[in-house]
């Protein structure tokens, strides 16, 4: 069954749709914890302790912060793998364009394409930035997430390389989410506002909720 | 009318194509496209010239035979077959591309014909009935409510164009085969072959090289009979439970 | 040199194979009388099928079923697209679901006085006996037909008959039929029982030893002549209407098949019956390259009229009630607007000579839903005509919904065809016609959802079982190769016309030829005949074969896809045919169903059949390209349906 899946274009699409909602749950996880920032260091930066200690006494230190990693690096690889060689597919099977030009044609393929290619150079940049410190901008501080944030948003590359990433972020779900349903064969001419309307809202709450985070350092909410 | 036409001109399917520049005039706005192809192929011909090839048969949007994008759209502007779409669409002196069906799955023959044999190969895997003549039960044996009917008929319009795969960013067919297996998988009659059907015919769809859907939606909206996008849903359903249970067996 | 007109009349023909005895047991008999052959056998026979229509289709599906190895050809790129596709009113069966007194009988019964009976009984009674499997069989193959609420089958009336027994899906009935057939012989493709070769056109049939052997085909992509054997050919290709340049036919679909078994010995019957289909859509202008029909079933609820006045040019909505005439109502009140095609059209074209017709040319007549959409309201309407109206409003710019719409008769389907027996084999050992290629069960008038009916019924039941008995009677002889004298020949005339019309290089186009034997043949062949005109036409057909082939000009090559040379082949074929067509109705002084003979009419203008003198299906013999041929009449004996004249008053 496995085999079936990975080998057909439909079941890859499904990989895809199961990877794709199993990180945009993440990511909604993920702004909630975000927005604790706006409750102060002493909040923040205890939420961020208690991630690692998820599940004890049962669960060891960071086990539980670990497992959902391992699982995301699985859904970030099968996604970008997927989509990797559902495109390869996709040009393969267009190999030549119209002389004629429309530009609708492709926009939510395209979208969705340098979206996706955006999103995985952010996330590199983001986990170098944040969760290890290679390249973060101020004196990183393990177990001090709240003055590594407000350091990443005191720098004008670090609120443009973000803001831009949370917009991509916005445009992926929008088409994402809803594209799921598709291929999960849950979406009907019923369903279809529905489906549509939440796609928007969550891409729209996500997409407002991540941002909140650098214009409140940006604002001075946040310092 | 006066117009200026660029039609695709490629002498084999081996050869290279470029876009020809022809002017044609007088053209009524009450011609089909097709007789305004016509009428500029007569011209070539007492020229000596070879007329443009291009594929038709039934002329009234049911054959599905004809397939041209026309100014970059499968079937030109309106939402109908390129035979039914006539000349009052367009106004004087406008320039008109014409181009063949595009899709690595769809190779160009001459001109504007392409290649479609790859969809008779995905019928072939699945579309259909296993139903000898002669063992067939009463036709009112098996009653089908009439939503399903209804459905069954709004998928079973497909006439096999490849509009959908002409209009597809990745060349794909999936509106046209999940026409099929929709068609057949929501009746009575279609039940006992469902699971295979649809991993059978999806499985011949990929072979053929076709791209995958990234629900661009594009397909659905060159669809000259209207064939929805949900189609493509409910066949990715289909195929779900099809590969569900093919796990349990 | 004797001329044309003066044909030599030969033999009696007479149908052999149907076995005498009460109409209703014939065809069991025959299929018990028919031999078999063993099924381990039948892989190595060889059937060729041309054609992927209905008939066709359904025939290679089956045959394939059967256990025999059969090879398909159709012109088009996918067996899918052949022009039964078009059909759009319906299919009738003699179910009787509606318990409005409709039996076997009383299809049987209809269908030979509708084609006013020129039709074999023993033919027609097995089509209305088949009609009721076929609807199992189709909806067996999850053809989508209506359906009521309770999700039983819905039905409609049609043309000439007054019970509801046509089964219809929307307006595209045809296309889900051929669908059906597509893929019963698509499944059969992929199990290696049938070798389908699409954009492949037969241009000549292969006799050896008096028997079909097989055929030359031409693959239209390469250009590359073949030869193709076998042990029994079927012709599956359809009508020839085509001949007239403007039809309802699509644009490829020709005659050549039918005409090139006709020279090679077919006797080919009643070609002057032509059906002309009362509600198509009026042509334009000059640039008009075929004609759209709009389907008989809009005159269930639609009513046909024409000002009363000549002349009146006010838009309709301006003419008040009292002066209109529903003409068809007026004179034939018990049938009103769903009297049988032959006669409505000719009603319009009468009311249009008178110089009452409407639009432009005066040629077309109202076919007004105002009242359905009053009585029904306009989404019942919309529901059971919305694709219709849609067409409708594409074509001529016009809503249907508003306005009324404007139809004229036009060109539609050929009740002539190659002369077969009760078996469906012609008169060339081994060839099987089939479908509107054949000329057996439709007599001199067609009714509405009975072509759909025919092409099925000959093509999933009867065909098989008589070919059958013909392949367990003829048991595989000797190998024809492509080497044998009979096939050289044969191939190398093909080579030679082909060559020849590529060599001309004159200075005028197929379509020029095509579209004058057209406007020739619907002025003096159309709707209403003379002799004058007959002879006129007679005179001036072998004039434009002799211009043609000094004047046509096909560019190209012929090892390429070359659609000129296509056209130009084809119409090579209708220019001897016509002559044919145009003799048939010269010598047939009647008047009968679609061949009207202005000579032969009642003081009222209703045709007049001559039983006596022509209760006869007319076979001709080939004897040459312009020389006379010999007629072979066929005695058609009714012993179940007396022939009166037809009234549907």
């Amino acid at each position: 069954m496995a085999r079936t899946v990975w080998d057909s274009t439909v079941g890859k699409k499904t990989v895809m749709a199961v990877s794709g909602l199993t990180m945009l749950l993440y990511l909604v996880v993920h702004m909630i914890g975000n927005l604790k920032i706006f409750f102060g260091a002493g909040e923040f930066n205890h939420y961020a302790h208690w991630l690692r200690t998820i599940g004890e006494p049962f669960m060891h230190y960071e086990w539980t912060l670990w497992l959902i990693r391992v699982v995301l690096v699985v859904a970030v690889v099968a996604h970008a793998v997927s989509a990797y060689q559902l495109s390869r597919r996709d040009i393969k099977a267009r190999p030549s364009k119209y002389v004629h030009r429309k530009a609708r044609t492709s926009y939510a393929t395209r979208t969705m394409r340098w979206g996706g290619i955006i999103l995985a150079l952010f996330i590199v940049w983001h986990i170098l930035d944040l969760t290890t410190g290679t390249v973060h901008s101020g004196g990183f501080e393990t177990g001090k997430p709240y003055q590594n944030v407000v350091d990443t948003f005191s720098t004008w590359y670090g609120n443009v390389i973000y803001i831009v990433a949370m917009l991509a972020v916005g445009l992926h779900i929008r088409h994402g989410f809803w594209s799921a349903a598709q291929t999960l064969g849950v979406g009907s001419r019923a369903r279809d506002r529905a489906l549509k309307t939440t796609a928007n809202v969550l891409a729209l709450l996500l997409t407002a909720g991540f941002i909140a985070v650098p214009v409140g350092v940006m604002t001075g909410v946040v310092s | 009318m006066k117009l200026t036409l660029r039609v695709w001109r490629q002498k084999n399917a081996d050869a290279d194509g470029a876009m020809s520049t022809y002017e044609v005039d007088g053209i009524s706005p009450d011609m089909s496209f097709l007789e305004m192809l016509d009428t500029l192929n007569e011209e070539l011909i007492l020229k000596g010239e070879d007329p443009v090839a291009f594929d038709h048969d039934c002329r009234e949007g049911i054959c599905g035979a004809c397939s041209l994008v026309i100014n970059g759209d499968a079937h030109g502007p309106e939402r109908t077959t390129t035979c039914q779409l006539h000349m009052r669409s367009f106004s004087d002196g406008d320039t008109i591309d014409v181009e063949p069906w595009r899709a690595s799955a769809f190779p160009v023959v001459k001109d504007l014909v392409v290649d479609r044999s790859a969809f008779d190969r995905i019928i072939q895997a699945g579309g259909y009935v296993t139903a000898p003549t002669g063992s067939a039960p009463e036709a009112h044996a098996t009653p089908v409510p009439k939503p399903d009917a209804d459905l069954a008929f709004e998928h079973a319009e497909c006439i096999g164009c490849g509009a959908c795969v002409a209009a597809c960013p990745n060349g794909a067919a999936m509106l046209f085969t999940s026409a099929k297996i929709n068609h057949l998988n929501v009746l009575p009659q279609g039940a006992p072959e469902r699971e295979t059907r649809v991993l059978d015919m999806v499985a011949q769809m990929d072979e053929e090289g076709f791209g995958g859907c990234t629900l661009a939606g594009e397909c659905a909206t060159a669809c000259p009979k209207g064939i929805p996008l949900t189609s493509i849903t409910g066949m990715n359903k289909e195929w779900l439970r099809a590969t569900r249970k093919a796990g349990k067996r | 040199m004797t001329s044309y007109a003066d044909y030599r009349t030969g033999g009696r023909i007479a149908d052999t194979k149907a076995p005498a005895g009460p109409i209703h047991e014939r065809w069991d008999k025959r299929r018990f009388e028919a031999k078999l052959v063993n099924p381990a056998n039948r892989r190595k026979q060889t059937v060729i099928v041309v054609g992927t229509g209905l008939a066709g289709g359904s025939a290679g599906a089956t045959l394939a079923e059967q256990g025999y190895r059969v090879v398909q050809f159709c012109y088009q790129d996918s067996p899918r697209r052949a022009h039964s596709i078009a059909a759009q009113g319906g299919i009738n069966a003699a179910k009787n679901y509606r318990n409005d007194g409709d039996s076997i009988h009383r299809l049987f019964y209809d269908t030979v006085k509708g084609g006013d009976f020129r039709s074999r009984e023993s033919n027609v009674h097995r089509l209305a006996e088949i009609s009721v499997e076929i609807i199992d069989q189709c909806v067996a193959q999850g053809v989508p037909f209506a359906r009521e609420y309770g999700g039983l089958l819905d039905t409609r009336s049609f043309g000439g008959v007054q019970v509801s027994r046509t089964f219809y899906a929307r307006g595209q009935t045809g296309q889900q039929l051929l669908l059906g057939a597509y893929q019963a012989l698509s499944r059969q493709i992929a199990a290696g029982n049938v070798e389908m070769h699409p954009r492949t056109e037969m241009l000549d049939l292969i006799v050896v030893d008096g028997r079909a052997r097989g055929i030359v085909a031409r693959d239209l992509v390469t250009g590359k002549i073949d030869t193709y054997f076998a042990d029994a050919v079927v012709l599956a290709t359809g009508g020839y209407g085509n001949v007239f340049y403007l039809s309802t036919n699509a644009m490829n679909s020709n005659a050549t098949a039918v005409w090139r078994a006709h020279r090679r010995g077919a006797y080919f019957a009643n070609p002057c019956f032509t059906q002309i289909h009362p509600t198509c859509i009026p042509r334009t202008g000059d640039h008009q390259s075929k004609l759209t029909l709009m389907s008989e079933s809009l005159r269930n609820d639609g009513r046909i009229w024409v000002p009363k006045a000549k002349g009146d040019t006010r838009p309709p909505a301006q003419i008040p009630e009292d002066e209109r005439d529903y003409y068809l109502e007026r004179i034939y009140p018990s049938f009103g607007n769903l009297v049988p095609r032959d006669i409505a059209s000719r009603a319009a074209k009468n009311v249009c000579d008178e110089g009452r017709g409407v639009g432009p040319g005066g040629q077309g007549v109202y076919l007004d839903f105002a009242d359905a959409i009053e009585r029904m309201g306009r989404g019942a309407v919309e529901a059971k005509y919305g694709n219709l109206f849609d067409m409708y409003q594409r074509i001529t710019d016009e809503d249907p919904y508003r306005v009324p719409m404007r139809i004229y008769p036009a060109v539609h389907y050929t009740m002539g065809g190659l002369w077969v027996d009760y078996d469906l084999q012609t008169t060339i050992p081994g060839l099987f016609a089939i479908g509107e290629a054949n000329f057996s069960d439709h007599g001199a008038n067609r009714l509405g959802a009975s072509a759909l009916m025919q092409g099925l019924a000959d093509g999933y039941f009867v065909l098989p079982a008589t070919v059958n008995d013909y392949l367990a009677r003829n048991p595989h002889k000797d190998e024809v190769d492509s080497g044998h004298p009979a096939v050289q020949e044969v191939l190398a005339e093909t080579e030679d016309r082909l060559n020849l019309l590529l060599s001309v290089d004159g200075d005028r186009t197929p379509d020029s030829f095509h579209r004058e034997l057209g406007e020739l043949m619907w002025e003096f062949c159309g709707m209403a005949r003379n002799e004058t005109g007959l002879h006129k036409a007679l005179e001036r057909i072998p004039q434009i074969r002799e211009e043609f082939w000094r004047r046509i000009k096909v560019p190209g090559t012929g090892e390429e896809l070359n659609q000129s040379l296509e056209k130009a082949n084809r119409i090579v074929d209708y220019l001897e045919l016509a002559e044919l067509m145009c003799l048939d109705a010269l010598h047939r002084t009647e008047s009968c169903g679609g061949h009207f003979r202005e000579e032969s009419q009642s003081p009222e203008g209703e045709a007049e059949r001559k039983d006596q003198e022509f209760g006869y299906a007319a076979a001709w013999e080939f004897t040459g390209t312009g020389t006379a041929p010999t007629l072979h009449k066929e005695d058609l004996v009714f012993e179940y349906v007396h022939p009166t004249q037809r009234s549907y008053a």
